[in-house]
């Protein structure tokens, strides 16, 4: 039996190294990607109290955190191949139009 | 004394390859090696899943993220041009201030579960009537409990399907 508390740790490690990533990449691919590790990060903890609790409730929970996932990548990517036809690159500190 | 017993073997092994695979993802130049990494981590995730018997994510797991979502990032990442990034520098100006607030941000989450983790070691008991299996235990959940959830996120799947061809179109009139 491994205690719940031992997938909370795993779920905020693998939060921070998404967080980490976000805020340092310079690629808006991977900065993408980091997005996807922190939903993870966040599947686990509601999975884990999930079973803790002997509830189906933070599985369903999940299912839906995968689907908002899904239509975050489609867009995020459409996005991306509109940035990229427009101003030729992926770095997120060069698209700085909005920025005075 | 805590002995060790193969479920935590297993859960030792898979936390460290997720960690690892998951800090791979963020530090490799190309992001073709980040997808793949990225890939190993979806797939340690799901066996996680897998000790927590949660057997319908498991497989929602590898089928949506890692044969939809990553197959759509492999795309894209061929579509687009990568050349002249990866020659770049991989990491922005403020990498060391970023660094230090997300370990600070750790410092108190894991300062958190460490106050709490007492109370996490009493077992709720089990509820009397539990023979369903998995699957069917969420079917119940998502078309009975949660049924308008389920029809809104439908309908967000439709607007980011439409939204995602309207902007990644060649020509917009």
């Amino acid at each position: 039996m491994i205690p719940v508390h031992w997938y909370l740790y795993l779920g905020a490690g693998l939060f921070t190294i998404g967080v980490i990533g976000v805020l340092t990449r310079r690629n808006v691919i991977v900065i993408l990607m980091s997005i996807e590790l922190i939903l993870n990060a966040v599947n686990i903890n509601l999975v884990a109290f999930s079973q803790y609790f002997h509830s189906t409730n933070g599985q369903v929970f999940a299912i839906f955190v995968i689907t908002d996932a899904a239509a975050e990548a489609a867009v995020g990517l459409g996005l991306i191949i509109a940035l990229f036809r427009n101003k030729e690159t992926v770095n997120a500190d060069e698209i700085d139009l909005l920025k005075w | 004394m805590m002995e060790i017993n193969l479920p935590q073997i297993a859960f030792f092994a898979l936390s460290a390859l997720a960690l690892i695979s998951a800090i791979m993802v963020i530090t490799r130049r190309n992001a073709i090696h980040s997808a793949i990494w990225l890939i190993i981590t979806l797939f340690s995730v799901a066996g996680v899943f897998l000790m927590l018997h949660a057997e319908f994510l498991f497989a929602v797991q590898i089928i949506l993220y890692v044969g939809g979502i990553m197959v759509l990032f492999l795309f894209v990442i061929m579509l687009v041009n990568l050349d002249v990034a990866a020659k770049q520098s991989q990491f922005s100006r403020q990498w060391f201030v970023a660094v230090v607030t997300a370990l600070v941000l750790t410092a108190e989450l894991v300062y958190g579960i460490y106050l709490d983790h007492r109370g996490f070691l009493i077992i709720p008991p089990p509820p009397a009537a539990a023979a369903t299996n998995n699957t069917q235990a969420i079917a119940v959940g998502l078309y009975q409990t949660y049924m308008l959830p389920v029809e809104i996120a439908s309908l967000l799947l439709l607007v980011a399907m439409v939204g995602a061809v309207v902007m990644a179109k060649r020509k917009f009139e």
